[in-house]
Parts: C-alpha cells; sequence; structure tokens
C-alpha cells in the first residue's frame, strides 16, 4: 500500500512516517505542500493519502482527484462514510484521508488509527513543549527581577522572592507579570536590563 | 445561551460573522457564538458535514454541489440566508493587463470591451493563461467562466485554471506559476497593493447583484433546531445591517484585522468595506458602488432563482448532469420559506415571491413586499442576459454548445 504524506510540519510528518514504518507500512513519501505538489502526487499514483487538516492547499489536491487523468481509480475522502465516529475523530486530530476506490476498509482503517494516534501525540507534544518553553521564560525573568531587588534593596534571594510573591498576591498578578514590569520600572530607571 | 460553532474561511465576507460575534448581536439572541477558522474550502465542508460546527460560511455554489454529490460525499445542505452580494475581482499581472485598455476606470466600467481586449490577448501571450481560482464550486469561478464565455473564450480549453488558495495567490503570481486570479477581498487588494497585480473586473460589473457567500447549514440539523435557526437568522440580519453601515465601516475593518480572524491589516480590509478601490499601485483611488453588499435590500433573502441560476452554470460547464432531479435539488438548497419564518415578524421588508428573473433590472425596482417597500437595486448581467427559471434548459441552450 502506497501512502502519501501532506504536511507543512516537517516533525510532525516524520513521527506519523516513523509510526507507519514500525507498523510495518514501508512505501511512504513525504510530499510537503508547495509548489507543484499536486503534480508530485499525481505521479506517485497513491492508495492513501493522508493530510494536514489545516493546509490551505486541500482544495488544490481536490480539484486534482477530480480531473486526474493519470489516477486509474478514483480517490475519495476517508474509505467508509458509515464509521462517523472515526471520520470525527480524525477531523479533531485534525487529518484527512483519501483513500483509492476500492481499497477494502480493514486495511485502511489501522493507518487511519495510527494516523489519529500519531497526530494527537504530536499536538500533546507541541503544547507541553510549549509550556515548558514558557515556564523557562518565566523562571529567567523572575530570577532577574530578584537579582536587581537583590542589588538595589541588599535582600537575600528568599527574601527578595518573598518580596516578589507578596506583591503579586495583593495585586492579584502572577509573579512573573510583577517581575516583567518590575525588570522594565529598573530600565527605565537607568538600571542594568 | 445556545452554544453555535460556525465554520468561516478569512475573508471580508465573513464580516457578518465576526461583527454577529463582537458586537453582541449573537448574545442578545442567546446564543454562544464560537467561530471556526478554517484555511480551506474542503475543510470547511468538513466540519460541516461530519458534524465538527453547526453552520458554514460557504461559497454558494459549494453548497449547491455538495448537495448534488459533486464535491466528495453528497450531504444535503441548506441556505436560509445569503451572507454577502458581490465582493469578487478579477486581477492580472502588470505584464497580462498591458494587453488591456491602460484606462483603468475604462477598463472596470466596460466588461464587454475588456472581455474581447483579453481574448485578443491570449494569442499573444507567451502561453495559454494560468488563472487562480480558488474552488472549481465557487461563485468566482462560475462569474470567469461566463465573462470568459462572452467573449468565445473556451475557459477549459483556451486558459489554464488552477485551483489554489487565495492566500497563495500573490505568491503564485511572484513565481510567474499564475498570470492572474479571481478572489474575494482582501487579496485583490492585497496583491494590488504589492505592485503584483492590477485589477481586470469587479464583480458587481459582472453581476450587479451577484450571489456570493452564504449560511449552510445541514438540513437535517436546520429542520431539528428550528428556534435556533431563527434567532440566529434574526442575529445576521441585524449583523448585517450594522455592517452595511457606512459609520461602522472603520471599525469593521478593525475587527476582521484581528489575528483570529481575517488577520490583514485595516488598509488592506477597508477599500472592499467601502467601495473605494484602489485598482492598481499609485493609481487614484476609483469608487465601484455596491462592490460588496451585507444588509441592504434584503440582500441575504435565498432566492430559489439564483441556486438555479448555479445550476445552470453547472450544467452549461459540464459540471453536472442536466435531469429533473438534481434541478429540484438544486433549487430546494435555497430556502426561503426559512428566512421568512425566521424574519417575518422583524418588521423588515420582506419580499413576497420567492423566485424571480435574475438580471432583468436595468433601474431600482419597488417589489412586492410582506411589510414596508422594498426596493431592489438593478441586477443586469454585464452582456444582459435575463435568467427565467421557468425555462432553465431554453437559457442554456441559449449559450450554444460548449
Amino acid at each position: 500500500m502506497r501512502i502519501v504524506i501532506v504536511d507543512d510540519t516537517g516533525a510532525r510528518a516524520s513521527v506519523l512516517e516513523e509510526g507507519l514504518r514500525d507498523a510495518g507500512y514501508d512505501d511512504i513519501h513525504l510530499v510537503p505542500p508547495h509548489g507543484a505538489f499536486v503534480a508530485r502526487i499525481e505521479r506517485l499514483v497513491p492508495d492513501v493519502v493522508l493530510m494536514d487538516l489545516g493546509s490551505p492547499s486541500r482544495d488544490s489536491l481536490e480539484e486534482m482527484l477530480i480531473v486526474s487523468r493519470a489516477l486509474a481509480r478514483p480517490i475519495a475522502m476517508f474509505v467508509d462514510q458509515s464509521d462517523e465516529a472515526m471520520i470525527g475523530a480524525a477531523i479533531d486530530a485534525g487529518i484527512s484521508a483519501y483513500v483509492v476506490d476500492g481499497l477494502r476498509k480493514d486495511r485502511v482503517k489501522p493507518v487511519l488509527d495510527l494516523a489519529i494516534r500519531r497526530f494527537n501525540a504530536f499536538a500533546r507534544m507541541q503544547s507541553e513543549l510549549q509550556e515548558a518553553k514558557l515556564a523557562l521564560a518565566e523562571r529567567k525573568t523572575i530570577d532577574r527581577a530578584k537579582a536587581i531587588l537583590m542589588e538595589t534593596r541588599g535582600l537575600t534571594e528568599p527574601d527578595a522572592y518573598a518580596l516578589l510573591r507578596s506583591t503579586a498576591m495583593n495585586q492579584g498578578r502572577r509573579i512573573a507579570e510583577v517581575a516583567d514590569a518590575l525588570i522594565t520600572a529598573s530600565s527605565l530607571l537607568g538600571g542594568k536590563p | 445561551m445556545t452554544p453555535l460553532s460556525i465554520a468561516f474561511v478569512p475573508l471580508t465576507d465573513s464580516a457578518p460573522l465576526i461583527a454577529a460575534r463582537e458586537k453582541g448581536f449573537a448574545a442578545e439572541q442567546g446564543i454562544d457564538l464560537t467561530l471556526v477558522r478554517s484555511e480551506s474550502w474542503a475543510t470547511l465542508r468538513d466540519r460541516l458535514v461530519y458534524g465538527q460546527v453547526q453552520a458554514a460560511h460557504m461559497l454558494a455554489p459549494l453548497a449547491v454541489a455538495v448537495t448534488l454529490g459533486l464535491s466528495q460525499h453528497p450531504c444535503a445542505l441548506s441556505t436560509p440566508f445569503k451572507l454577502n452580494t458581490n465582493g469578487n475581482a478579477l486581477v492580472m499581472s502588470t505584464a497580462f493587463a498591458a494587453a488591456l485598455d491602460p484606462d483603468l476606470t475604462r477598463r472596470i466600467d466596460d466588461p464587454i470591451a475588456t472581455a474581447h481586449d483579453f481574448a485578443a490577448a491570449i494569442g499573444l501571450h507567451r502561453r495559454k493563461p494560468v488563472i487562480g481560482v480558488v474552488h472549481r464550486f465557487s461563485s468566482h469561478a462560475l462569474m470567469l467562466r461566463y465573462w470568459l464565455g462572452f467573449a468565445g473564450i473556451d475557459p477549459d480549453r483556451d486558459v489554464t485554471l488552477r485551483v489554489l488558495p487565495p492566500s497563495l495567490m500573490t505568491e503564485a503570481l511572484k513565481a510567474d506559476e499564475i498570470d492572474g486570479f479571481i478572489a474575494g477581498e482582501p487579496w485583490n487588494t492585497a496583491a494590488t497593493a504589492e505592485g503584483l497585480a492590477e485589477f481586470v473586473f469587479a464583480g458587481v460589473r459582472i453581476w450587479q447583484r451577484g450571489v456570493e457567500k452564504v449560511l449552510a447549514l445541514r438540513k437535517d440539523w436546520m429542520e431539528a433546531n428550528a428556534m435556533t435557526v431563527d434567532r440566529l437568522l434574526i442575529a445576521l440580519s441585524r449583523s448585517a445591517a450594522w455592517c452595511d453601515d457606512p459609520a461602522n465601516k472603520a471599525e469593521l475593518a478593525s475587527l476582521l484585522a484581528r489575528a483570529e480572524y481575517v488577520g490583514r491589516s485595516p488598509d488592506i480590509l477597508l477599500p472592499a468595506l467601502t467601495g473605494v478601490i484602489v485598482p492598481k499601485q499609485g493609481h487614484s483611488p476609483l469608487a465601484i458602488a455596491d462592490f460588496i453588499m451585507f444588509g441592504r435590500e434584503a440582500s441575504g433573502f435565498p432566492w430559489r432563482s439564483q441556486a438555479l441560476w448555479i445550476y445552470s452554470q453547472f450544467v452549461r460547464w459540464g459540471l453536472a448532469p442536466h435531469d429533473a432531479a438534481s434541478e429540484r435539488a438544486a433549487a430546494e438548497v435555497f430556502r426561503s420559506d426559512i428566512y421568512r419564518r425566521a424574519l417575518g415578524a422583524s418588521g423588515q421588508p420582506m419580499p413576497g415571491a420567492s423566485l424571480k428573473l435574475e438580471g432583468a433590472l436595468t433601474a431600482p425596482l419597488a417589489v412586492g413586499s410582506h411589510a414596508g417597500t422594498l426596493t431592489l437595486g438593478p441586477d443586469r448581467f454585464f452582456d444582459g442576459r435575463v435568467f427565467d427559471p421557468d425555462h432553465l434548459g431554453d437559457y442554456i441552450a441559449d449559450f450554444g454548445a460548449h
């Protein structure tokens, strides 16, 4: 079974490809949706196309599926319209699947299930990574604010942190926001940024 | 509050949905509106068909095509409300436009002469012109085909129509992959402002009251949720009136500009809203009346004759078969009965009929209306043809064999 993955996010496409290879599929092609990508897909004559639902180029792909003379058998969305739950899960995960006419459902379903799991896992990973980045940035801001307080007011590190924390609590703001305001104010007053 | 999700594509004509949420028209009707930005018509369609959203900002022809099963799997859709009238434009690269009338006012005012100029330029161009269209089942593609067909150009043989998302049209122009494109705003203004293209025609000059985006619902959902549908239509009708008010244009442009909506600067969004267009980089602005309309003249009213006009063009270009069942199914996509039910008590003028001749009005006309007076603006096609929905077959035959 020849599978083409159309995805702008190189990392997500790799994660999906790796999963498919681990599951024993070995005829996999990654095609980013740029330039003449539709012609490339047409030449590959795939059995299944997995495409990022967020790609603006889906309409171009569907146009090719309608007009192509190179494709011997038509390719349509998903495989079995009766499986609304799976289609819903695919859309929620952000993936669309085009399957060549005549391919049996039991052969396609594992591919789609795997794609849904991988897309979801990737989305989770992305949001965890985002949170971790944000946490790191906030910690750096708080450290800089503490250093300013220690230097200008002669506080110890625990006292500097306690002051930031009580100020934040009194103002109903987050510590990182208070720290950020302090850094801005300090640089305006000519302190070290 | 009733939660309701509506999918939209980032375009200027999504305005009535965005204003319904941001200006409180939806909340007033007890609707907690979530707008789901979609980057392609395929994704918008899937979200609607598979129930991820209850409604969508859809190309009118796509709603007909999905119902007829011409675009992936068939699903009965209904349109009880049109979101806007007009708003398209054709732009071409400056290299190609050099073959057209250099006086842009004349070029835009006279689509007949421009169509002939275009036809004459085809043979002189270094390749078969490639024109970007947003979707085969778009008002844009049908309008372009209509205009080309007038000048004897076969859109399937003499030019190449390439489906591209509007966000990639300017890149494709830069890379010389296309010679021009037809799309909704803000994309024509965006390409023009970058100096990549200039206006060839404005949709309003091709069909003075051209059907454009509609509110599309799944038929079964619409029938099972009559109360919510009625409240939604009241909200959208008030929102459309707000969008049309000249006093609100600047605020509307800044709402649309937000990253979660269209995400382009207000300068690029405002020209279409005010109808004052810069048709070419460095050119003085041109006022084009009715460039886009939201609420005036009961423009939300889904005339069934307009669904039939769309179907007539599908048949004309071989995109759909001509049979009585398809013709009936196409007409039934536009639900003027639901519009009447929802807005009948609102006191605003309401057309008495559901079908009319399309393209017959050369001057504003007061028409039969259930409340108040309703004046319809001129709705001519640029070639003067009139579409009689009772004689669809004759209308198609009159264009000659494709």
